[in-house]
């Protein structure tokens, strides 16, 4: 194989993705734990790191423009840079989503929840895992698995719904609980976003294999 | 840092008889790095690289002022002899030259010059060089056959062999792929970003994109001066000079 320092700087491209998803990860499942455990000191740590993430964001973006300018990347190549450039936005929303919900812990400030957590871990549990598959449909390239996790979106809406649902009826039955349910309501919608970003970069995945962009999830919602 | 400077050159003039073709050039060359020369035809870049190893002596009319100092040593002063200095600065140029000789005695012809007799020797000088060249692999069963027979990359990767063979400090590469397909060119680039951790480098390119390609300098060349010259990843990203943006992006040249 020729150019190999030009493949090398792809790979190593790929690496600085997958730590930018890990620390999404990170943020996510941290926020939610807060949250539940009402943890403000977690949920500022959660909000402080959030730079960081951003600046891995532009890190990744500077090099992935280096390599365009300097290589002449095309091709396989060329798409595989255009989804990463594409993914680092969504997983930076992610990570601000993240901090959404850790920015709603602090304004909570240790009062009770106005119900415990049941679907929220739900949807924590089942985005988070869609983002790790989905890196994983990046890394291998596959388009399969890429589709599969756009259908799991529908879980996530789902739960969503519900938790719509269930805040609403607090709110009726009781107008006291409205602050503390609307909080939650926005949790819930934080989670459903970043589920509607990982779908995003499913897209992407399916993009870098076969060229074609197109929207994979085609669901009512 | 001055020790790191393979090439300290100031107030660098040339002329071919009237015409003045380098006009008040200042460039530090930096050891074990790749450093690029772009520029449209005719803007003195291939003078300048030829200055380096006192190629344009052969020129008629040729006529320097400034100073080109390689590693401490004044290359145009009055004792130096040019042909030490293209011992420590080889080149290899745009067309493959190798001699209408065997692969081995290719690669031994600089070193009988010098006169290095003993064959254990020169056939570890020989094995050394065609690795470091990427061709060992490819010529080691037959190190007799004639070079003319094989392609016009592994001739090109057999110049390189020839030039290692001397053990000089620098390389110059006076467009050394022009005359090679895109594999060929893949094979050679490759060598030259391995080469700078032995040798400092110095390529002559018309192929901007190879510049950009394996490069960590890069000096645009521009009617005889330099109107550039940084880090490779500044001059393709964000260049200072408006000339440089607009050659590099293609709006004239």
């Amino acid at each position: 194989m020729t150019r190999k320092a030009y493949h090398k700087e792809l790979r190593e491209l790929e690496k600085k993705l997958l730590n930018m998803g890990a620390m999404a990860v990170k943020a996510v499942e941290g926020s939610v734990e807060a949250l539940s455990n009402n943890d403000i000191k977690a949920a500022k740590n959660i909000i402080l790191n959030d730079h960081f993430i951003n600046k891995e964001r532009f890190d990744i973006e500077e090099e992935c423009l280096l390599v365009i300018a300097t290589q002449q990347p095309v091709a396989t190549d060329l798409r595989s840079l255009a989804a990463i450039l594409s993914v680092i936005t969504d997983l930076e929303r992610i990570a601000d989503h993240a901090e959404g919900i850790a920015k709603i812990c602090v304004m909570n400030n240790m009062k009770p929840l106005v119900k415990p957590l049941i679907d929220i871990p739900k949807m924590t549990e089942k985005a988070v895992n869609m983002l790790q598959e989905c890196l994983t449909a990046f890394v291998e390239r596959d388009i399969e698995a890429a589709k599969m996790i756009c259908d799991e979106d529908d879980v996530v809406d789902d739960l969503y719904n519900q938790v719509y649902k269930e805040c609403i009826m607090l709110m009726i039955d009781n107008p006291k609980v409205i602050e503390g349910a609307t909080f939650l309501l926005w949790v819930a919608h934080n989670l459903e976003r970043i589920a509607d970003r990982v779908t995003n970069i499913a897209e992407r995945v399916a993009f870098m294999v076969n060229g074609k962009m197109e929207e994979l999830n085609t669901s009512n919602y | 840092m001055v020790e790191n400077n393979v090439f300290d050159i100031s107030a660098l003039n040339v002329w071919y008889g009237e015409k003045q073709v380098l006009k008040d050039i200042n460039i530090e060359i930096k050891a074990n790095c790749v450093t690029a020369l772009i520029g449209p035809s005719g803007c003195g870049k291939s003078t300048f690289l030829r200055c380096l190893n006192r190629m344009n002596d052969f020129i008629p009319e040729f006529h320097l002022e400034g100073k080109i100092i390689n590693n401490g040593t004044d290359l145009y002063a009055q004792k130096i002899d040019p042909i030490e200095i293209r011992r420590d600065i080889g080149m290899v140029f745009q067309k493959p030259n190798p001699f209408p000789k065997s692969v081995y005695k290719n690669i031994t012809f600089g070193l009988n010059i010098f006169g290095v007799k003993d064959t254990e020797k020169l056939d570890k000088i020989v094995e050394d060089s065609l690795r470091k060249a990427a061709l060992w692999d490819e010529v080691k069963d037959d190190l007799n056959r004639s070079a003319l027979s094989f392609s016009g990359g592994q001739q090109q990767r057999l110049c390189i062999a020839r030039a290692i063979a001397v053990n000089p400090k620098v390389i110059l590469f006076d467009e050394p792929c022009s005359a090679l397909d895109p594999i060929a060119t893949g094979k050679i680039e490759d060598l030259i970003t391995e080469l700078k951790k032995d040798y400092t480098v110095v390529i002559v390119t018309h192929n901007m994109q190879q510049a950009a390609r394996i490069s960590d300098f890069t000096g645009f060349f521009m009617l005889g001066e330099l109107a550039e010259f940084d880090k490779t990843k500044k001059i393709f990203t964000d260049p200072s000079n408006k000339v440089t943006e607009d050659y590099i992006t293609g709006r004239f040249g």
